[in-house]
C-alpha cells in the first residue's frame, strides 16, 4: 500500500494553488490546439514545451498533460460536427459521431465522446496506479515480429467489416499502402516514388489525407446536396448530457472491452490507433445492434473513444519506467523530461518518486478537470451546427486549410489537401470505404517497417511470426478475425441460398 | 573538464563584451529566427535545439523570438534543401547532426554542405558500444569473439536509421574484426535500447543520452567508446562506474572512431556580420548553466569551433564519410 501513500502525496502536490491554475489553464489551451485539426497533441506539446522550462518539473509536466488531456478530447469535437479527425486515433469516431451529429444528435454524441473518453483514462490511471510495475516489463517483450503482429491483428480485425464488397475494400486499402510507401525507404535509407519531387520527400502525411478527404470531401457533397443543413434542430441545453449519461450504463459491456483493449495496445508500443479501430470492429462484431454502425450508433461513439483513451494513457507508462514513448506526444513529453534533468527509465520511480506521483495524480485530476470544462461547452459546441451551412462551410475551409498548413508550414500541403478532398468525394461517389484508406495510410508504412525488420532478424523466414507464444497468439488471432468474417458470410449467404 | 569550461565561457564573455561594443552597428535579426531540425521530434537533434531555444528565452539572449520548425522528411534532406532554396535569408539556421554527409550520398538528393554556410560547431557526440547486462560480454575481446562464433548473420546489430551513422560504425567494427553483423534499422535511439533490453538485438552504438537510464537501471552494460580519449564526465552513474571509465574501443583493440557533429549552419550566401552574430549567439548558449548540465547529462564532448576551423573540419569529415560509405556501399547509385 506504499503505492497509496505515495498517490496521496501526489495528490496534494497536484492540489497546489498554482498547480490547479496550471491544469485549467493547459486544459482549455489544448482543447483550442485539438480543434484546430493539424495542430495535434504532439505539436501543441511542442511548441508550448519552452514556457515550462522556468518552472519546477512537476508542474512544468503536470500542465503539459493537461495539454495532452485537453488536445485528446478536443480532437473528438471536429470529428464530430465536422467529419474531420484531428488526429489518427479520432478517425473511427466520425463513422458514427457524425452521422449522429447530421441526425441532430451532436449533444449526445459529444457527451458519449467525452465520457468514454474519461472513463477510458480513468481505467489506464488505474491501472498504472495498481499494477505499474509488473505491467511496465510487458513492453519489453515486444520485438519486431510482435509489433507486426499487433498491426495483422489491427488490420484483421477491421477488414472484413465493411459492406461494400470486399473487392472494393482491398482496393481502398491497397491505394493506401501505395500513399504510405511514398517517402524515405526506412529499411535502406533510399527514397521510393518521390519521382525527384522535393515535396514528396516526406511521403503523404496521415493528418493531410484525413482533412481533405473527410473535411473536404464531406464539404463537396454537402453542396451538390444542395446545402442541405440537418443539424439545426440541435438541442442546445445541459439536459442533453444528463439524458446521454442515462443511456450510457447499458454500455457498459463495450466500454470494458474497450478499456482493456485499449491498455493493452496501449502498454505495448502499438498505440492508440489501432485499438480505436480493433475496439469498433470488435463491437461492431458483438453488438446486437451492429447493423446499424455507421448510420449514427452511440456505441459506435463509445467504443473508439474509450480505447483509444485507454491506450493514450496507458502509453505514458512504458515511457515512464522504459523511456519508450508509445506515441508522438509522449515522445515530446520525453524530450522534456530529459531536459528537466529527469532521466526517465527503470530508476525514474525509486528515484523521483515526488514527479512520479504527482503526474499520476494530475492524471486524475487532469482528467476530471478536463470532463468538467468540455462538458459544460456540449451546448456552445452543439449550436455551432445551427449556424447556416453558407457560412460555416467557408469557415471550415479556412480551418481545414491552416490545420494542413500548419502540419509543416508548407502551402504544398494545402493543395495536396485539395487534392485529397476531390478524390474523398470521388470515391464516396463510387461508394468506395474510406476508412480502410486512411488505415492504411496510418498503420501502412509502421506496419511494412515491423515486417522488414523481423525478417531482417530471421534471415528471411516467416517462422519468426509464430517463433514464440506471445507472437503465434496475436498472430493467431489475427487469422480467426480474418476468417472469422469470411465464414459468417459464406454462412448467412448459405443461408439466405436456402430461404 | 571544469577549467576548460571555465575558460570558454571566460572566453564567451570577454568576446561577447568585446563584441557588442564593436559590433553595434553590425546585423541583428529582425524578424523571428526560424531554428530548422532536420529529423523528427525528439530525437537528440530535436533535443538539443528545444534546450537551445529555451536557453535563449530565457536568458533573453536575442530580442526576436526562436521558433524551432522539425523538417525531418527524407532523412533530413526536407530541411537541407529548404535551407539551401532560401539563400540570402538570414533568419533561418538549421542545426546538423551526420545526415549533413549521409542523406545526399545515400539518397542522391542534389545537396551539399558547402551549399550553405557554416556558422559553429556546437558539441560533438560520442558513441558507445552497449550490449546486455545479462549477456556474459565483459569486454570488447569477450563481444568480438562471440561474434565471430555466431553463425554468420545471426549476430544482430540495432540502431538507428539506414545508412547512417549507427550503420557506418557496424561496418567498421565488421571491418576491423572480420565479424558478420545483422544490422537492423529503427526510427530513434531510445527505441533501440529498448529492443536491446528486451534481447531482440544482440548490441546497439547507442548514444550515451539514448541508454544512460537502461545503464543506470542495471539492463544494459557500456563495453567502449568510439573516441579518442575516454569521455570527461566523472560522476558515478550505475555500479560505481563513470562515462570516464568506459575505454576506448581503440584501446581495446576494436580500431574503430566515430564522432557526429553536432552543428549549427546558415542559408547560403550569409554575410560575415551574420555569420558572427550567430557564433556570438552560440557562444553566449554554452556558457550558461542549463546548457552545461545539457551537455553533462548526455556526455558530450564539447569542443567549439566556428569559422575556418570548423569549415576545415567539416571537409575532412566529408571525405572521410564517403571514403566510408563507398567501402560499405551505400552510395546511391541513381545518379
Amino acid at each position: 500500500m506504499e503505492e497509496l501513500a505515495n498517490l496521496f502525496h501526489g495528490f496534494a502536490v497536484a492540489l497546489q494553488p498554482y498547480n490547479i491554475m496550471l491544469m485549467i489553464v493547459g486544459i482549455t489551451l489544448g482543447v483550442i490546439i485539438g480543434v484546430l485539426p493539424g495542430l495535434g497533441g504532439a505539436n501543441g506539446v511542442a511548441i508550448l514545451l519552452p514556457l515550462t522550462f522556468s518552472m519546477p518539473p512537476t508542474s512544468a509536466i503536470i500542465m503539459l498533460s493537461c495539454i495532452y488531456w485537453g488536445a485528446l478530447f478536443g480532437g473528438a469535437i471536429t470529428s464530430i460536427l465536422f467529419n474531420i479527425p484531428g488526429e489518427p486515433w479520432s478517425v473511427a469516431t466520425t463513422f458514427d459521431g457524425y452521422p449522429m451529429a447530421q441526425q441532430g444528435k451532436p449533444g449526445e454524441a459529444l457527451t458519449a465522446a467525452f465520457t468514454s473518453s474519461f472513463v477510458g483514462a480513468l481505467f489506464a490511471v488505474i491501472m498504472i496506479t495498481l499494477v505499474a510495475p509488473l505491467v511496465a516489463g510487458f513492453a519489453l517483450r515486444f520485438g519486431p515480429a510482435e509489433k507486426f503482429a499487433v498491426y495483422f491483428l489491427a488490420f484483421c480485425s477491421f477488414v472484413g467489416l465493411s459492406k461494400e464488397p470486399p473487392f472494393k475494400t482491398i482496393a481502398a486499402m491497397m491505394m493506401g499502402f501505395a500513399l504510405a510507401a511514398v517517402g524515405l525507404d526506412s529499411i535502406t535509407g533510399q527514397l521510393r516514388l518521390t519521382f525527384g519531387v522535393t515535396e514528396l520527400l516526406n511521403g503523404f502525411d496521415f493528418l493531410i489525407a484525413v482533412i481533405g478527404l473527410f473535411g473536404i470531401g464531406e464539404i463537396l457533397l454537402t453542396m451538390e446536396e444542395g446545402l442541405a443543413f440537418r443539424g439545426g434542430n440541435a438541442s442546445i441545453n445541459l439536459r442533453v448530457v444528463l439524458q446521454t449519461w442515462r443511456e450510457l450504463p447499458a454500455y457498459w459491456m463495450t466500454s470494458l472491452r474497450s478499456c482493456l483493449i485499449g491498455c493493452w495496445m496501449g502498454v505495448t508500443p502499438a498505440g492508440a490507433t489501432p485499438a480505436s479501430f480493433m475496439s469498433y470492429g470488435i463491437a461492431k462484431r458483438l453488438s446486437r445492434r451492429g447493423n446499424n454502425f455507421g448510420k449514427g450508433e452511440i456505441e459506435g461513439v463509445i467504443a473508439p473513444e474509450t480505447a483509444a483513451h485507454a491506450a493514450g494513457t496507458a502509453a505514458l507508462l512504458p515511457m515512464l519506467s522504459l523511456g519508450v514513448p508509445g506515441s508522438p506526444t509522449a515522445a515530446v513529453l520525453l524530450g522534456g523530461l530529459l531536459i528537466w534533468g529527469l532521466q526517465p527509465g527503470p530508476m525514474l520511480f525509486v528515484e523521483q518518486k515526488e514527479f512520479v506521483w504527482g503526474l499520476i495524480a494530475s492524471m486524475y485530476l487532469g482528467n476530471l478537470a478536463g470532463l468538467i470544462v468540455v462538458l459544460t461547452c456540449v451546448p456552445i459546441f452543439a449550436a455551432i451546427l445551427r449556424v447556416p451551412f453558407s457560412i460555416i462551410a467557408p469557415l471550415i475551409l479556412v480551418l481545414c486549410a491552416i490545420g494542413a498548413y500548419s502540419v509543416h508550414n508548407s502551402t504544398f500541403d494545402v493543395m495536396l489537401m485539395l487534392v485529397f478532398g476531390v478524390l474523398g468525394y470521388l470515391l464516396k461517389k463510387c461508394n468506395y470505404p474510406l476508412a480502410p484508406l486512411v488505415l492504411a495510410i496510418v498503420l501502412g508504412d509502421k506496419a511494412e517497417e515491423a515486417f522488414r525488420q523481423s525478417l531482417l532478424g530471421s534471415q528471411g523466414s516467416l517462422g519468426v511470426f509464430f517463433s514464440n507464444g506471445l507472437v503465434s497468439t496475436i498472430m493467431a488471432l489475427g487469422l480467426v478475425a480474418l476468417f472469422w468474417s469470411a465464414i459468417q458470410d459464406g454462412y448467412s449467404r448459405l443461408r439466405t441460398s436456402m430461404a | 573538464m571544469k577549467p576548460f569550461v571555465l575558460n570558454v565561457a571566460l572566453a564567451a564573455i570577454v568576446m561577447s563584451c568585446a563584441n557588442s561594443a564593436a559590433s553595434r552597428a553590425a546585423w541583428e535579426p529582425v524578424r523571428p529566427v526560424e531554428f530548422i531540425v532536420p529529423a523528427g521530434t525528439g530525437g537528440g537533434a530535436d533535443q538539443m535545439a528545444r534546450t537551445i531555444q529555451g536557453i535563449v528565452t530565457k536568458h533573453n539572449l536575442m530580442k526576436q523570438p526562436m521558433v524551432v520548425i522539425n523538417k525531418a522528411g527524407g532523412a533530413g534532406g526536407e530541411g537541407f534543401l529548404d535551407l539551401k532554396t532560401s539563400a540570402g535569408n538570414p533568419h533561418k539556421i538549421i542545426i546538423t547532426l551526420s545526415n549533413l554527409f549521409t542523406t545526399p550520398l545515400a539518397t542522391g538528393i542534389p545537396f551539399n554542405w558547402k551549399d550553405l554556410s557554416p556558422v559553429a560547431m556546437l558539441a560533438l557526440d560520442e558513441f558507445v558500444l552497449w550490449v546486455n547486462a545479462e549477456k556474459p560480454y565483459n569486454s570488447v575481446k569477450d563481444y568480438v569473439d562471440a561474434a565471430k562464433k555466431a553463425p554468420s548473420g545471426s549476430f544482430k546489430m540495432g540502431g538507428t536509421g539506414s545508412k547512417q551513422e549507427d550503420q557506418i560504425i557496424t561496418v567498421g567494427i565488421e571491418k576491423a574484426t572480420d565479424a558478420k553483423f545483422t544490422y537492423i534499422p529503427y526510427k530513434g535511439g531510445g527505441e533501440v535500447a529498448v529492443q536491446l533490453v528486451g534481447n531482440h538485438v544482440d548490441s546497439t552504438v547507442n548514444n550515451p543520452i539514448e541508454a544512460v537510464a537502461q545503464w543506470r537501471g542495471g539492463k544494459l552494460r557500456p563495453l567502449c567508446v568510439f573516441d579518442t580519449q575516454p569521455m570527461a564526465y566523472d560522476e558515478p552513474i550505475a555500479d560505481g562506474k563513470a562515462w570516464k571509465d568506459i575505454p576506448t574501443c581503440a584501446s581495446q583493440g576494436l580500431a574503430m572512431e566515430y564522432l557526429m557533429l553536432r552543428g549549427i549552419f546558415m542559408s547560403p550566401k550569409a554575410t560575415k556580420d551574420q555569420v558572427e552574430y550567430y557564433v556570438e549567439l552560440f557562444k553566449k548558449v554554452r556558457a550558461t548553466p542549463e546548457w552545461q548540465d545539457f551537455m553533462k547529462s548526455g556526455a558530450f564532448n564539447t569542443t567549439f569551433l566556428a569559422g575556418a576551423d570548423y569549415a576545415k573540419w567539416i571537409e575532412a569529415e566529408e571525405k572521410r564519410h564517403e571514403g566510408l560509405m563507398k567501402e560499405a556501399g551505400f552510395i546511391a547509385t541513381a545518379n
